[in-house]
């Protein structure tokens, strides 16, 4: 499945770093990004391309939870649940998604579009409750905001995340920027939200105003 | 610098310091929780182990220190802080905090292990249960759910783990990467999921993955062998020796009604530390697998062997032997004791200097070479520890001597020492201690081994592999003249410098003393109260072979030889056929089908004795199984021998023990050594290669049979070639190779390695690759290689 | 009434801020080319002159850990930066650097500089992709500019600057589970010593900061040690970012100077919802004891946090009112850390998961003052007891909240439920108002 050009992406990747080792992990992203997970066909390449056993890699493989040992949807949704998402809204967001889309947590549509997880802490607290999808960030949600997406993400169509790109990425796509590569995108969508601005915005009316 | 200041400077620094109010000094560098076990004072610990690096995983070993006055606001993991001066040290006997730290852990241990002990293995020995009585509370506060795993999963055919009695001290994980440096168990997930696996079905394969049964300090890790065979109260345990190596591993031996259930290295820090090979530690059961001689045969009137009772034996065999002209072949693994009876029999009951312990291919530089730059020396595993430089000359330590691959690997991971390893082919153990491989065609070592820069600080570690290609040996000798290195030859055989050490061989007595020296005879001649020994350089196996083909020998005695094992099998066979053969053998072999007296004897956990490793040094080991009725050889050689009424007079061990010791050291002059040199390559036809090869640690070695689940985690046989060959042949890795010969053919997959382009390796004795036995060859000469 | 001070913030109001052009309308890269033209000794006596105390949570001086690596040793040298920013209510270096990228980028310039590396690498959590993406751009723009890579700014200095983006692990935050991750195993933590700034990224002397703490310096060489000390208070200098969440009127960043307090930052921000009152809150995310409205004036720098019994941290301050269940908050905590635990240490691994166990019974009404007193034992067995700080972090909030609401813990077992309705304290509820 990985052809020459993924072999040249995947050397350039490893000529990053001092040592070789280094690169096992945007090594599993990149496999991400071809393969949708990590295969084994990936893991067994990463051990060739750094002179580790196979057992070694998965050993890194599995220690990190953005790793998929199985296929995940198109569109990877994460509800935060941690404490304050999930007081804010986030276990209300998680219950509806599950059965809104009728499945469990870490469950797959039979279409293969969605994927379901609650995740931990993605440091985006002052827009609570978060969703990720595909790592992107969509802050503020609602229950019926988070069915709209999900409901866009079966139609191909997904809501564009509130800090992102101007439309949303792939799975497999986001994965190669997590790899490392540049997709072109990194002057799309907007600099900061609100809640980010909202200390400097109270500031400058203090000293009468926008500056300049 | 005076050797005064030397000393002094090499007197590593101690400090004292205060464990539970008694003062205890110890080196520099000392770990708080082996300064508490000088003292006698055993702070609980499961991640810990002397011989890994430290790691602190397991919390168990808690304890209050404080340092001049300052104490650690919370308490420290004893097993990873080194000592200091003015350290005031409270375990759990003085501390109530380090008490409640320690029971703490364990409540949190044992949390989530199942209360299965009276079903494990480990019950009886376990750390875990012995602690938790020691350092534990009575009862869990635990009211949860336990986590559960699928019950024991096999890492390899040998090693079963139950992940729910693992208690993630990760000794075993870490023992493959760091001193085996096969990392094919890993740690994996994370959290309270985090569990020791293999990868999908890459098993556990390791030649050392016993080890990380025996430190398993919970049942989590099994030998499929010794699963539910026996309690450890139930077992008798013997120190004991490895008979199968020339490492001379320490042992232990356990065994329950007379039959050993299983093998545990030993502790000996100069030799394996505490670690052993799995074919050490399981291979065991060739003693009982195989039909045992239960009794003494004698080839009738009619050619046929029948029973025959013991006086009746031995007259038979004194009979064939006395007045005869004899050779002796002991084979490579036979105790110093035997070794040194068999030697003893030759020229006191024999007359004769024609014994040879060299059961494999061989040569007169050789003997040579082991009389002048061997016999009597003493390289030890301490100067690999010391080396600046180790130069491996067709040694394969991995396959050939596991725990000198494990002490060179010690000091790879430790100081990055130099390793070059002069060989035919890359190999698996080459490249885990990073060694600059230098690539020859079989045959052609000695320019290589020229070229190299050694100095007086080196080891040259040459295996028995080098007396296959003429002048390897003299160019060694060469090298380490110029540069001063230290030679250590390594043969494979657990027996073979015990017996160059007893003489039984055509060039040497015991001790070293050369057969052509006048004042070495007297000193032998007086010691065995015989008038003359034979100042003849005696005869080699092949060449005691071919005497007796030629009518110049007429009687053989054989002791643990297999015609298998000699290049050109079919003289061997075709001259036990001719002469009269005394076999002395624990079960039937080509030799004793050949044989006219077959006399049973005892097995190496049926005897006491010693061997001589590498080093030299006496690997001394007492009987395991104590009611067994068979006898050693030496008992039966001096039987025999009374019958020729050319006593001996060393029936037994001490005996022999007590005559050896009498001997001391030749301090005459060594033989001196004759240069010989290299034979050209010779040229090769299209599709024609150079034959190289070495024996694998696992293969089909008498000594490994009846131990199927060892025999499962064996490397895969496979012919190996160079990439140009491969391309020439249209070959990849897996496709069908064919090597013949004009004697026979093997038929092997390929792979592809680093290897000259004129050569090609097979394992030697391997399962569809039994080369002696199918070639008549197992190196330097033409084969023919060919796509299947 | 403390004023806000953005410096690091003082230019995310313009829309094209993370892009270079912006950043060096504001002076950016001239900090950086001032340093390169100074001694690197210098440069680590500004920066401990400044007062700069470490941002990622521990607040160890920065000047004095630059100071730590050995000179002259023929080794190399690396900068590390830590932006695996996971701890719960922690956002402020995922904002900064997606709004200036660059300010971390210079700081690494710097950094790098004044420690002698090299190879400098930030190590960025992996659930993040369009943060990521802008860092990635701005270091690709800053080596196109001359700012990395060789002859760096004409000055004959060598960088290279490497993204590494992380996959999913808190633990990485600690400093050397983070090393053992850029080094491409399993992300556990080392057994110190060796530190890191003897034995760190590959055994070399390595420094580990935060990207805040980094992202502080450019300011700091352009302005002088001596403006930078000016803010803050007697021990803990400077200006910081404060971050709020939860139950207020107005979540978001703060930078103010260190020694604001909670109370201060409310009556700036709009307080607390509407029609709800202060029940608890993190100072500085979910591993630092809680607070209660008995805590809105204590100074938040290291020594007052400290002394009213918790921890800076990272100034999360995650706000909670009356309708949050103490019990649900902290089990959830809880779960995180049993989810996050590297497996390594019996204490952090076990324990969690026994922790999750008993608290889980007594959100649900299933629990026993017998419950309670073993929890308190456990944490007693986890803290201090654990490999590194992870294990300590999971006690925090189940000691400090047996402290302050024992009796809403007893309300559980004695109602043999929980008294809260979940729908109330969501933040529909408050949009449906």
């Amino acid at each position: 499945m990985f052809t020459e050009t993924d072999l040249e992406v995947m050397q350039s990747i490893i000529s990053r770093y001092p040592r070789s080792r280094s690169a096992i992990m945007p090594l599993l992203h990149y496999v991400q990004s071809k393969a949708g997970y990590v295969t084994n066909e990936g893991i067994e390449l990463i051990s060739e391309l750094l002179t580790i056993e196979t057992a070694e890699v998965s050993a890194v493989a599995t220690f990190y939870t953005q790793y998929k040992r199985k296929p995940v949807g198109e569109y990877h949704v994460g509800v935060c649940t941690n404490t304050l998402c999930a007081v804010m809204g986030g276990d209300a967001i998680l219950e509806v998604l599950k059965s809104h889309l009728g499945i469990e947590n870490d469950g797959v549509t039979s279409d293969g579009k969605v994927s379901l997880e609650h995740i931990e802490c993605n440091a985006a607290c002052d827009y609570a409750p978060v969703v990720m999808a595909n790592w992107e960030f969509y802050d503020n949600q609602t229950v019926q905001s988070a069915k709209d997406l999900v409901d866009g993400m079966r139609k191909g169509k997904p809501t564009p995340p509130t800090r992102g790109p101007d439309s949303l990425p792939t799975w497999k796509e986001n994965s190669a920027v997590l790899a490392g590569l540049n997709d072109g995108r990194a002057n799309e969508g907007i600099q900061a939200g609100e809640p980010t601005l909202l200390g400097l915005v109270i500031a400058q009316s203090k000293k009468g105003g926008k500056k300049k | 610098m005076t050797t005064a200041q030397k000393q002094t400077s090499q007197v590593v620094e101690m400090i004292t310091l205060v464990v539970d109010g008694f003062e205890v000094t110890v080196p520099k560098g000392t770990l708080v929780i082996r300064a508490a076990e000088k003292l006698g004072i055993q702070i609980p610990r499961f991640c810990d182990h002397p011989l890994l690096d430290p790691v602190g995983a397991c919390r168990q070993c808690l304890v209050d220190i404080e340092i001049n006055g300052r104490a650690f606001p919370k308490p420290q993991a004893s097993c990873t802080i080194p000592v200091e001066p003015g350290m005031i040290v409270k375990t759990q006997l003085t501390s109530p905090v380090a008490q409640k730290a320690q029971q703490g852990v364990m409540e949190l241990l044992l949390m989530n292990h199942p209360l299965d002990c009276p079903v494990c293995d480990k019950g009886g020995e376990c750390p875990l249960q012995n602690q938790a009585m020691s350092n534990g509370q009575s009862e869990s506060r635990f009211e949860g759910t336990k986590r559960t795993f699928e019950k024991p999963i096999n890492l390899s055919s040998q090693v079963l783990l139950d992940r729910e009695r693992c208690v993630l001290c990760a000794r075993c994980t870490r023992f493959s990467e760091q001193i085996a440096g096969d990392a094919f168990i890993t740690l994996n997930e994370r959290g309270a999921l985090q569990q020791v696996g293999i990868y999908e079905d890459k098993p556990f394969e390791s030649y050392f993955s016993g080890n990380t049964v025996q430190i398993c300090p919970v049942g989590a890790l099994t030998g499929a062998s010794y699963r539910f065979r026996a309690r450890p109260f139930d077992l008798v345990s013997t120190p004991s020796a490895c008979e199968h190596c020339a490492s001379g591993c320490d042992m232990r031996t356990d065994v329950r009604r007379g039959k050993t259930l299983r093998r545990l290295a030993g502790d000996d820090a100069n030799v394996n530390e505490e670690w052993n090979c799995d074919k050490g530690r399981w291979a065991f059961k060739y003693v009982t697998a195989v039909d045992r001689f239960t009794q003494p045969l004698v080839r009738n009137a009619a050619g046929v062997l029948e029973p025959a009772s013991w006086p009746e034996a031995i007259a038979a065999a004194a009979a064939g032997l006395t007045g005869q002209r004899a050779g002796v072949l002991v084979g490579g693994r036979a105790t110093y004791e035997d070794a040194y009876g068999y030697s003893k029999f030759a020229r006191v009951s024999l007359g004769t200097n024609d014994i040879d312990f060299r059961a494999r291919v061989t040569s007169d530089e050789e003997r040579d070479f082991l009389a002048t730059y061997v016999v009597a020396t003493t390289t030890t595993y301490r100067d690999i520890d010391k080396a600046d430089q180790v130069l491996l000359v067709d040694f394969e330590p991995e396959e050939e001597s596991p725990i000198v691959f494990l002490r060179i690997h010690k000091q790879v991971r430790k100081r990055a020492l130099k390793v070059h390893a002069i060989a035919t082919k890359l190999s698996i153990g080459a490249e885990k201690l990073n060694a600059n491989f230098v690539k020859v065609l079989p045959g052609s070592q000695s320019d290589a081994i020229a070229s190299q820069e050694l100095t007086k600080l080196s080891v040259i570690l040459v295996g028995e592999r080098a007396s296959e290609s003429a002048g390897t040996l003299t160019a060694v000798a060469v090298l380490a003249k110029k540069s001063g290195a230290k030679i250590a030859w390594i043969p494979r055989r657990a027996g073979e410098r015990g017996a160059l050490e007893a003489g039984a061989i055509g060039n040497l007595l015991p001790g070293g003393r050369p057969v052509t020296d006048a004042a070495a005879r007297v000193d032998m001649q007086s010691v065995w109260g015989v008038e003359t020994i034979s100042s003849t350089v005696g005869r080699s196996t092949s060449e005691i072979f071919a005497a007796a083909n030629e009518g110049k020998l007429d009687s053989l005695v054989v002791g643990g030889v297999d015609p298998l094992d000699i290049d050109n099998s079919a003289a061997a066979l075709a001259a036990l056929q001719k002469a009269f053969v005394v076999s002395l053998e624990i079960a039937p072999s080509a030799v004793t089908e050949l044989a006219n007296v077959v006399l049973p004897v005892a097995a190496v956990t049926e005897k006491s004795g010693s061997f001589l490793n590498w080093e030299g040094s006496a690997r001394v080991f007492d009987s395991a199984v104590a009611d067994s009725n068979n006898r050693s050889d030496l008992r039966i050689l001096s039987a025999i021998a009374d019958a020729m009424i050319k006593p001996i007079g060393i029936a037994t061990v001490s005996a022999t023990a007590r005559e050896i010791a009498t001997l001391g050291v030749w301090d005459g002059e060594r033989s001196t050594f004759s240069k010989v040199k290299a034979v050209a390559p010779v040229a090769l036809a299209e599709n024609e290669a150079i034959l190289t090869s070495w024996r694998r640690l696992l293969d089909l070695g008498t000594l490994q049979k009846g131990e199927g689940n060892l025999a499962g985690t064996a490397r895969a046989t496979v012919a190996v070639i160079s990439p140009t060959r491969a391309a020439e042949l249209g070959v990849q890795n897996g496709d069908a190779l064919r090597i013949s010969n004009s004697v026979g053919a093997i038929t092997l997959p390929a792979l592809v390695e680093d290897i000259h382009d004129d050569a090609v390796w097979a394992p030697r004795n391997s399962l569809g690759s039994e080369l002696l036995a199918k070639l008549a060859t197992a190196s330097g000469s033409v084969v023919t290689v060919v796509k299947a | 009434m403390t004023e806000l001070t953005p410096v690091l913030s003082a230019h995310w109001d313009e829309k094209d801020s993370f892009t270079i052009e912006a950043y060096k309308r504001h002076d950016g890269y001239k900090a950086a080319k001032k340093a390169l033209a100074m001694d690197p000794d210098e440069l680590i006596q500004i920066v401990k002159d400044s007062g700069l105390r470490g941002r990622g949570g521990a607040g160890f001086p920065t000047g004095m850990k630059w100071g730590f690596i050995p000179q002259g040793d023929n080794k190399d040298h690396y900068l590390v930066v830590n932006a695996d920013e996971s701890e719960p209510g922690t956002c402020k270096d995922m904002p900064l650097l997606l709004a200036n990228p660059h300010v971390l980028v210079e700081g690494v310039i710097i950094a790098s500089y004044a420690i002698r590396a090299k190879h400098a690498f930030i190590y960025i959590r992996g659930e993040v992709t369009h943060v990521v993406r802008r860092l990635n751009q701005a270091i690709e723009d800053a080596y196109k500019a001359g700012y990395l890579g060789k002859n760096i700014f004409g000055s004959g200095q060598d960088l290279d600057l490497v993204l590494h983006v992380g996959a999913g692990a808190y633990i990485c935050g600690e400093e050397t589970a983070l090393l053992d991750s850029l080094e491409g195993f399993r992300g556990q933590p080392r057994l110190r010593p060796p530190f890191p700034a003897i034995a760190g990224l590959y055994a070399r002397p390595t420094v580990v900061n935060n990207v805040e703490s980094i992202a502080s310096v450019p300011a700091i060489i352009l302005k002088g040690a001596q403006w930078f000390q000016s803010m803050g208070t007697e021990k803990s200098k400077g200006q910081t970012l404060y971050s709020l969440s939860g139950h207020v009127a107005n979540p978001g960043q703060f930078e103010a100077p260190l020694g604001i307090t909670l109370r201060e930052i409310l009556e700036l921000s709009g307080g607390m919802r509407a029609g709800h009152t202060l029940k608890f809150w993190t100072p500085g995310g979910s591993s630092t004891p809680i607070f209660t409205d008995e805590h809105l004036d204590t100074p938040l720098d290291y020594e007052g946090v400290a002394a009213a019994g918790s921890m800076l941290g990272t100034k999360a301050l995650q706000i909670f009112d009356e309708t949050t269940c103490i019990v649900r908050a902290v089990l959830r905590w809880t779960e995180f850390y049993k989810h996050e635990s590297c497996g390594k240490c019996t204490p952090c691994r076990e324990g969690t998961w026994w922790l999750v166990q008993i608290l889980r019974d007594l959100e649900n009404g299933q629990g026993t003052e017998e419950d309670l007193a073993k929890l308190l034992d456990l944490c007693d067995n986890i803290l201090g007891r654990s490999f590194c700080a992870l294990g300590d972090g999971a006690t925090s909030p189940i000691t400090s909240s047996i402290k302050y609401f024992r009796d809403e813990y007893i309300a559980h077992i004695t109602t043999g439920g929980c008294p809260f309705d979940p729908v109330a304290s969501t933040l529909f509820e408050t949009a449906a108002k």
